[in-house]
């Protein structure tokens, strides 16, 4: 699709997420409410003992109950149905013809270590905070968004290996 | 007159029903930006393709301008939408490390959960790892919480900031979005690698 109307597409969404829900888009905090679930199946005496894992267990109800995480369930139904649409449908690892797959899926894993790392950090991603804090005139919105790509520009030349 | 779920108070199973749905479109809107490959948004930080400035700006316009519409015709009342709270430190040290972690894996989560959902392998790594961060930044909140909560401004806004009015600022933004733009068209000539671009 035409990257300016995939934009209004998105841009829709956004909205429609404020209109309907008061609040934006998000991808990170799915990923959180997973892990913080996951623990809390495995270890309850950690969960109870951390003030972290604690707050997001203060109702007596599952942490996958959650706005978030249903979105987050939403978008891998929506990518297929759009995949499915445009023929895109395919098991494939996606790399440079320079590196080699394992290279590409180490890397692919150090990234999303740093990425949501950043994010629990900065209270969200690209979405949560970068884009729909923008949309909502936040200054943190704002700040996410430059701090992001800048900082990818400034580690650009160390990896562009990985890419070009 | 929204938020709905707010103004309304609708039943939590609704506001779930509607999170999932509006996923949905989330994830369609995505993939069909074309952000299901990491080469193509790996692209906006080496110039040979900046779908992702254009997509990305795009749709803050759209939902800014938007909603302030809505605003207007007493459609949506802008108080009862979440505005992130702005801690400083924690915003731009967060951000920098987000930006290395985009450059290594050619994702961020979004668009990570768009590659997964047509089946990217690569995708389902960055995803695991993502995982291992969130649970890293869990157990290591004890050493952090003192930096993540320092510096906090609360539901800071830039037009306040600025001291313009809404419109003023929307004005702004969308001249620097359309000078982005044709940077971003220029920037796809001189950095253009065919070999890439014919690939994803």
């Amino acid at each position: 699709m035409n990257p300016y109307y995939a934009g209004i597409l998105l841009g829709l969404v956004l909205l429609s997420a404020m209109y309907f829900s008061g609040r934006g888009l998000g991808a990170s905090g799915g990923l959180k409410y997973a892990v913080v679930a996951a623990v809390g199946a495995i270890d309850k005496t950690h969960v109870q003992e951390s003030s972290y894992y604690s707050q997001y267990f203060v109702n007596g109800e599952s942490p996958l109950k959650n706005w978030l995480f249903l979105e987050v369930l939403g978008m891998v139904l929506g990518g297929f149905i759009s995949g499915a649409f445009s023929g895109r449908l395919k098991f494939k690892i996606e790399k440079s013809p320079n590196i080699s797959n394992k290279t590409r899926l180490l890397f692919a894993f150090l990234g999303g270590v740093f990425f949501v790392y950043g994010a629990q950090l900065a209270r969200g991603c690209t979405s949560g905070a970068a884009l729909s804090g923008m949309a909502v005139f936040s200054v943190a919105g704002f700040v996410t968004m430059i701090s992001i790509f800048g900082s990818a520009y400034m580690f650009a030349w160390f990896f562009r290996k990985l890419w070009i | 007159m929204g938020p709905l779920s707010i103004i309304s108070s609708l039943p939590e199973w609704v506001n779930l029903l509607i999170g999932f749905i509006i996923g949905i479109g989330f994830g369609f809107a995505l993939e069909q930006a074309g952000f299901s490959s990491s080469r193509k948004l790996a692209g906006m930080f080496y110039g040979y393709d900046t779908t992702v400035l254009k997509v990305f700006f795009t749709a803050a316009i759209v939902a800014l301008v938007g909603s302030q519409f809505l605003s207007f015709f007493g459609l949506l009342d802008l108080s009862l939408v979440y505005v992130n709270p702005y801690f400083i430190g924690a915003s731009i040290v967060g951000g920098v490390i987000m930006g290395a972690g985009f450059v290594m894996g050619g994702f961020c989560p979004g668009t990570g959960i768009s590659a997964l959902s047509i089946g990217k392998i690569d995708a389902l790594f960055f995803l695991f790892g993502g995982l291992v961060g969130a649970f890293l930044f869990a157990e290591t909140y004890p050493i952090v919480e003192k930096f993540a909560i320092s510096g906090f401004k609360g539901p800071m806004k830039v037009d306040d900031w600025m001291g313009v009015s809404p419109g003023v600022f929307t004005f702004i933004l969308i001249v620097a979005a359309v000078i982005l733009f044709w940077i971003a068209e220029l920037a796809e000539k001189k950095f253009n690698r065919p070999e890439i671009t014919s690939d994803i």
